[in-house]
């Protein structure tokens, strides 16, 4: 972070267009070079939330799976909150 | 076929990012070196190389009859008169596009490679046939982009293919960097987009007006002793090619005045 990002959070002024641009762009390459659709990744992340609420109790509307990418490598990202681990009992009731 | 050879692919995937302006001073300061060196026009639909050489006028023969065995290279090849050790194989018809292939590409290369000492092939925009036939005959190549969004994106894509089909090495080109607009980031910085495509990089070029000027007149930025900041920057390129360790230049020593300074200092990294 800069000294003008700094100044700029203070101020609540805009971020600068050079650092939105590199934000845009890390995202849309991760996109890119994954060959990943947006729809195939909004279903993956449905699925992947599905699996994991399965265990452990999950905030669906924190939770974010996103692509992330550095030196040419994408890292499939997922950043899920968890409410509680759910104790034996409500597990065997469910079932 | 002279194994030294050096065939190197310009490319960028976006077109009017500077791929011809490039291949035209890279093949000029290259050349004033004493390398004997070939430029290849490889974008048969919209050729320009011999616009920006100033050779429209003495084309006779192009790559096509060379092909079509209607002549030979030599009578397709136009040496460049101030700069005899460069050499211009221009573009065939862009009707040609339809029945070239990659082993035609190959093949003209390998005659090029025979008598040069560098080969520099001027990739067409995109990443269809065009680029699919120039990649097939290359060896390594220099990916040139600008700091805007969808010029580095494009960038990407070509990076990617040029992996896949396992050109190596693949260097790095920065066309019309804006010192000042770097200071007030309003534009990407040269890490960025280092950081971004992961490239090593070969050179930066700034923006520079005089660069218009010498394709009005056909005349590349290194052909003459110019001074300018752009002819600089190719020459600096075509050292490195060859092995020398020029420093880089850094942009934000490019502007001098008290304004500069203070926007330096707002760039500085706190975390």
């Amino acid at each position: 972070m800069t000294l003008r990002d700094i100044l700029n959070k203070l101020l609540r002024r805009q971020q600068s267009s050079a650092t939105t641009a590199k934000e845009r762009l890390q995202l849309v390459l991760a996109h890119d070079r994954s060959d990943l659709s947006p729809e195939l990744l909004d279903q993956m992340r449905k699925e992947i939330l599905e699996v994991v609420a399965k265990y452990v109790e999950i905030d669906l509307e924190e939770g974010a799976v996103s692509l992330e990418t550095e030196d040419r490598m994408t890292a499939l990202v997922a950043n899920l909150p968890i409410k509680r681990v759910p104790s034996v009992n409500s597990t065997e009731k469910t079932k | 076929m002279a194994p030294k050879t050096r065939i190197i692919l310009i490319c960028s995937g976006k077109g009017g990012v500077g791929k011809t302006t490039l291949t035209a001073n890279l093949g000029i300061a290259l050349a004033k070196q004493g390398m004997k060196t070939a430029v290849l026009d490889a974008d048969f639909g919209l050729r320009n190389l011999d616009l920006l050489l100033g050779l429209e006028n003495r084309i006779v023969y192009t790559a096509q009859e060379v092909l079509e065995e209607a002549c030979r290279l030599e009578q397709a090849l136009v040496k460049h008169k101030q700069e005899p050790n460069l050499a211009l194989l221009p573009a065939g018809n862009p009707r040609m596009l339809e029945w070239l292939k990659p082993d035609d590409m190959k093949r003209i290369v390998n005659l090029l490679s025979a008598q040069f000492d560098y080969v520099l092939i001027d990739c067409p925009a995109g990443v269809e046939d065009g680029f699919k036939n120039a990649v097939s005959a290359t060896k390594e190549a220099i990916v040139i982009t600008t700091p805007e969004v969808s010029a580095v994106r494009d960038a990407d894509r070509v990076i990617g293919l040029l992996n896949t089909h396992g050109i190596e090495p693949v260097q790095l080109v920065l066309n019309r960097v804006r010192p000042r607009m770097i200071a007030s980031q309003e534009m990407l910085s040269v890490d960025d987009v280092t950081d971004i495509l992961a490239l090593p990089l070969l050179g930066l070029v700034l923006e520079d007006e005089q660069v218009i000027v010498s394709t009005n007149r056909g005349e590349p930025l290194t052909l003459n002793k110019s001074t300018s900041p752009a002819a600089r920057c190719y020459s600096n390129i075509a050292r490195r090619l060859e092995g020398e360790d020029i420093p880089l230049i850094d942009p934000a020593k490019e502007g001098k005045g008290l304004g500069d300074k203070f926007r330096r200092l707002m760039q500085t990294k706190i975390f």
